[in-house]
C-alpha cells in the first residue's frame, strides 16, 4: 500500500523557510533525528558520568568524601533509568527510527510530520524535567531505577520528596512523547511505502524498528499506569501500592496496599523494554553485517519471524524479574519455561548473523568490528540469560553483580555496540563525511577489550555473592581482600573506556567538518536510504519521483551482476539477471 | 492478503508483477491506521488498570462502592443519566457522520455541535458526581475503590477531552480549507474514537458499580 498524500503531493512538505523552521522547530524527519540522537547522547553523557563516579566509589572506597551513601543510590538510579529510556529507546527509535523509516521505506517523510516534532519537544521537556531534580531539595531520587515503592516514596530513600515526583512525571512526559512518534514510526512503515516495497521486502532495520515500536505502544501505558498510581499514592495519600506501615513509631495513612502489584506492572514495561532496545539493535546490525560481508542476510524470513516470535514472547516473561518477590510454583515454572522458549528464536538470529558472515567477503570496516564484536557481546550476555532464567539458579544470584554483569552485556553494551556500528555505518549518508578510521578503530579495541575488562570480573564477583547497589562492601566472610582488587581494576577499566569515548566524540565532531567528503553510497549499500539523489538527504528526500523498488535489500554478490551489489530500486534488465527480475515497474 | 501469507512470501525469488501495490489511493488509510493503534493504546491502558482494580480488590480494606444500601452507588440513577449523555454524544455523532455522507453540512455541523454538547454535558456531569461523592465523604485516599473511581472517571473524561481537540482540530482544518465536502471521512474516525470511548465507560461503569461479589467472582476467573 502507499501513501498518496505524501507519495505525489509535494505540497504536504511544509517546506521549512527560515533557521528556526528549519532546525528547531522543524517537521522534517531527519532534522528530528537530529535533535533526538543529541539530546540522547548529552543525558547519556551525564549517565556516563554518574557510572564512573560509582565506580571510583566502589573501586576506591573511602577516598572521595562528595559521594555519600544516598548519592551514591542516587546516582545509581539516574544511571539506569537514564541510559535503559531516555539515551537507548530515544536514541535507536527517535534517532534511528526517525532517520531511516521513511529513507529505507521509499517516503518522503513520516505521516504526521507535525506529530513527530511534537514528539521530540514532548521528550526534550521530560529530560529537562529529569535533569531538574538534580536541583531540587534532597537531589533525584534514589529508589534505583525500577522504583519500587514502598521505599521509593518514604522518608530515609533519597530524593523521596521531589526527586521521586519529577521522576514520574519525566516519565509520564516522555511516554506521550513516545507515543507521538511511536504513531508516525508504525503508520509510516504500513502506510506510507513506496511502489514496490512489500513488507518482506523492507531490510531488517525496519522489521526491528516496526516490532520494537509496536512492543514500546504496548507495554509503555503499564509504565504509565504505575507511574500514575504511584504519584497518587506519593501526592494525593491513595494507597495503590502502599501497604499499611509503621515509620518512625507512627502508623502512617496508608492501608493495605500492594508492593507487588507495582513490580508486575513495572516489569510487564520493563522486559518488553529490553526488546524495545534489542529489536531494532538486532535489525541494524543485520544489515551493516550483509553489507560489509557482501553476502544476502543467512535466512531473511527466518529472522523477521523470530523479531515477531521474541517481541510476542516478550509479554509474557516479565515476572522472571521477580523470582525473589515470592510467586506461587506454577508461576515460577511458567515463567521459566516462557523465558527459555524465547532463547530459540533469539538463538536463531544468532546463528543467522554467524551464518552471513560464513564465506562472506569480509571487509573488517570499523561498523563491522562493532558489529562484529555485538555478536561477542550479546552471545556473552545471552547466555548467562539462561542461567539468570532459572528459578534456582536465579535465587543465589539475584541482588549480585552476576545481574549486573548479565544486562550490562546484554542490554548495555551489545546496543551500544550496535548504535556506535550503525552510527559509524550511517555517518556519511547523514553528514556527507567519512569519520576517521583510524581514530574508529582505536575507539572499537578501546571499547570492545574494555567492557570485558569490566564485566567479565563482575561475573566472578556475582558468584562469590558481592551484592549490587551496595555503598560499600564492608568487611565479611565470604568477600576477599582479592574482590576489592578486583572492583578496583574494574574501575580503571571503566574509566578508560569512559574516557575512549572521548576519542569517539571527537571523531564525529572533527569529521564534520574535516573529514573526508563521502562518496555517493560509500559501503555499496542496497537499500533505499543509500540511492537518494543527495548526499545528505534533502528536504522530501527523494526529489521530483518517488523510487519504485523491485527486489528486496540483501542482493549482494549476485553472480552475472556487474558490480557486487544490486540496488533495491535497480531496474532489472539483462545484465542484473536475478530476484526480481521480471518485476515490471507498472 | 492475510499477515501470515505475507510472512510466507519469499523475497530472494523472482517475483512476477511484483514491482508494485497499485491500491486505490484512499486518503484514510493513513489515520484509520493511526486510530487503530491509538484505540489499541488507551485499550490496553484501561485494561492494565482495571486489571489491579481486581487484584487491588482482594485486599481486606477495599470497600466496593455498591452492593450495601448506604454504599453510594447502591442507586445508580446518576450514572445512568451521566451514561445517557455520552450515549447520546455518540449518536449525534453517529447521524453527523451520516449526514456528512449525503454532503447535508449543514445538519452534519448541527449533528457535531450536539455531540459536543452532549459530550462537555458528561463531563459536567462527572464532576457533579466527584462532588456529591465527596460530600458524602467518599474522598480519593479514604478507600482503594473510591481511589479508582476518580482516577480511571478522570483518565476516561480526559481521553473524550483529547477527542475533542482533535475534533475542533479537524473542524477549524476544513472550514479553513474551505473543503466540507470531505469531512465525513475524517469525522467517522472521530465518531469511531466517540463510540470506543462510550464502550469503555460502560465497561468502567459496569465496574465500578459491581457489587463485592461480582468483584471477587471476576477477580477470581483473573486468579487473583
Amino acid at each position: 500500500m502507499q501513501h498518496t498524500a505524501l507519495a505525489d503531493q509535494t505540497l504536504e512538505l511544509h517546506d521549512p523557510h527560515s533557521f528556526v523552521t528549519k532546525y528547531i522547530w522543524s517537521q522534517d524527519h531527519k532534522v528530528i533525528a537530529i535533535q533526538y540522537g543529541l539530546t540522547a547522547v548529552f543525558v547519556g553523557l551525564v549517565a556516563l558520568v554518574l557510572s564512573a563516579l560509582m565506580r571510583l566509589q566502589l573501586g576506591f572506597p573511602d577516598t572521595f568524601d562528595f559521594i555519600t551513601p544516598g548519592a551514591y543510590l542516587q546516582f545509581v538510579t539516574m544511571h539506569g533509568m537514564i541510559m535503559v529510556i531516555y539515551l537507548l529507546t530515544a536514541l535507536l527509535l527517535g534517532g534511528f527510527g526517525n532517520y531511516l523509516i521513511p529513507l529505507m521505506v521509499g517516503a518522503r517523510d513520516m505521516v504526521f510530520p507535525y506529530m513527530n516534532m511534537l514528539s521530540y519537544w514532548m521528550y526534550l521537556l521530560s529530560v529537562i524535567i529529569l535533569l531538574a531534580s538534580f536541583f531540587v531539595p534532597g537531589g533525584p531520587t534514589g529508589a534505583g531505577w525500577t522504583l519500587y515503592p514502598p521505599q521509593a516514596i518514604l522518608q530515609g530513600t533519597p530524593g523521596y520528596d521531589w526527586g521521586i515526583i519529577l521522576m514520574l512525571v519525566s516519565l509520564a512526559v516522555f511516554i506521550i512523547a513516545f507515543t507521538m512518534g511511536g504513531l508516525n514510526y508504525v503508520t509510516t512503515v504500513l502506510q506510507a511505502r513506496t511502489r514496490g516495497m512489500t513488507l518482506m521486502r523492507m531490510p531488517l532495520t525496519i522489521w526491528g524498528i516496526f516490532t520494537a515500536t509496536v512492543l514500546g505502544l504496548l507495554a509503555f501505558p503499564a509504565l504509565l499506569v504505575s507511574a500514575i498510581m504511584m504519584l497518587l499514592d506519593k501526592t494525593i495519600g491513595t494507597s495503590f501500592f502502599m501497604p499499611a506501615l509503621v515509620s518512625l513509631g507512627e502508623n502512617l495513612d496508608y492501608t493495605g496496599g500492594s508492593p507487588v502489584l507495582f513490580q508486575h506492572l513495572f516489569w510487564f514495561f520493563g522486559h518488553p523494554e529490553v526488546y524495545i532496545v534489542a529489536l531494532p539493535a538486532f535489525g541494524m546490525v543485520s544489515d551493516v553485517l550483509a553489507c560489509h560481508a557482501r553476502k544476502n542476510i543467512f535466512g531473511y524470513r527466518m529472522m523477521v519471524w523470530a523479531i515477531v516470535a521474541i517481541g510476542g514472547l516478550s509479554f509474557v516473561v516479565w515476572a522472571h524479574h521477580m523470582y525473589v518477590s515470592g510467586m506461587h510454583p506454577a508461576f515460577g515454572f511458567f515463567f521459566a519455561t516462557t523465558t527459555l522458549i524465547i532463547a530459540v528464536p533469539t538463538a536463531i538470529k544468532v546463528y543467522n548473523w554467524v551464518l552471513t558472515l560464513w564465506q562472506g567477503n569480509i571487509h573488517l570496516r570499523v561498523p563491522m568490528l562493532f558489529a562484529i564484536g555485538f555478536i561477542f557481546t550479546f552471545i556473552h550476555g545471552g547466555l548467562t540469560g539462561l542461567f539468570l532464567g532459572n528459578v534456582t539458579i536465579d535465587l543465589p544470584l539475584s541482588d549480585t553483580y552476576f545481574v549486573v554483569a548479565h544486562f550490562h552485556m546484554v542490554m548495555g553494551v551489545s546496543p551500544i555496540m550496535v548504535l556506535f556500528a550503525a552510527i559509524y555505518h550511517w555517518y556519511p549518508l547523514i553528514t556527507g563525511r567519512m569519520l576517521n578510521d583510524a581514530l574508529g578503530k582505536a575507539h572499537f579495541w578501546l571499547t570492545f577489550l574494555g567492557t570485558y575488562a569490566i564485566y567479565l570480573p563482575m561475573h566472578y564477583l556475582g558468584f562469590l555473592g558481592v551484592p549490587r547497589r551496595y555503598f560499600a562492601m564492608g568487611s565479611t566472610d565470604f568477600i576477599p581482600e582479592s574482590a576489592l582488587s578486583l572492583n578496583a581494576s574494574i574501575t580503571v577499566s571503566a574509566l578508560i573506556v569512559g574516557a575512549s569515548q572521548l576519542i569517539f566524540l571527537f571523531n564525529v565532531f572533527w569529521s564534520l567538518r574535516h573529514g573526508e567528503k563521502a562518496p555517493h553510497n560509500p559501503w555499496g549499500a542496497t537499500s533505499l536510504e543509500w540511492q537518494t539523489p543527495d548526499v545528505p538527504p534533502k528536504h522530501g528526500n527523494w526529489g521530483p519521483e518517488l523510487p519504485t523498488v523491485y527486489r528486496w535489500a540483501y542482493d549482494f554478490s549476485v553472480p552475472g551482476a556487474e558490480r557486487d551489489f544490486i540496488a533495491q530500486n535497480e531496474p532489472p534488465d539483462a545484465a542484473h539477471p536475478t530476484s526480481g527480475e521480471l518485476g515490471g515497474a507498472s | 492478503m492475510s499477515l501470515f501469507s505475507t510472512l510466507r512470501e519469499k523475497p530472494w525469488e523472482p517475483q512476477p508483477a511484483l514491482a508494485g501495490h497499485p491500491t486505490p489511493a484512499d486518503p484514510l488509510a493513513t489515520p484509520r491506521t493511526a486510530l487503530r493503534f491509538i484505540m489499541a493504546i488507551v485499550g490496553v491502558l484501561f485494561f492494565l488498570f482495571i486489571i489491579t482494580f481486581l487484584s487491588r480488590s482482594q485486599y481486606p480494606d477495599f470497600q466496593a462502592l455498591a452492593g450495601q444500601p448506604w454504599q453510594p452507588f447502591s442507586d445508580t440513577s446518576r450514572l445512568w443519566f451521566n451514561t445517557a449523555l455520552l450515549a447520546a454524544s455518540s449518536l449525534a455523532m453517529h447521524i453527523a457522520v451520516l449526514v456528512a455522507q449525503r454532503e447535508h453540512l449543514n445538519r452534519a455541523v448541527l449533528g457535531i455541535s450536539l455531540a459536543v454538547f452532549f459530550a462537555i454535558g458528561f463531563l459536567l456531569a462527572q464532576l457533579d458526581l466527584w462532588q456529591r461523592l465527596m460530600a458524602a465523604g467518599y474522598y480519593i485516599n479514604s478507600n482503594p475503590a473510591n481511589s479508582y473511581f476518580y482516577l480511571l472517571t478522570a483518565v476516561h473524561g480526559l481521553h473524550l477531552l483529547g477527542g475533542m481537540v482533535v475534533l475542533a482540530n479537524l473542524l477549524f482544518r476544513v472550514w479553513y480549507d474551505d473543503s466540507l465536502a470531505t469531512l465525513s471521512g475524517p469525522l467517522s474516525l472521530c465518531a469511531q474514537y466517540w463510540h470506543f470511548l462510550l464502550a469503555v465507560w460502560l465497561l468502567l461503569f459496569a465496574l465500578l458499580a459491581s457489587s463485592p461479589d461480582t468483584i471477587n467472582t471476576l477477580a477470581a476467573l483473573c486468579g487473583f
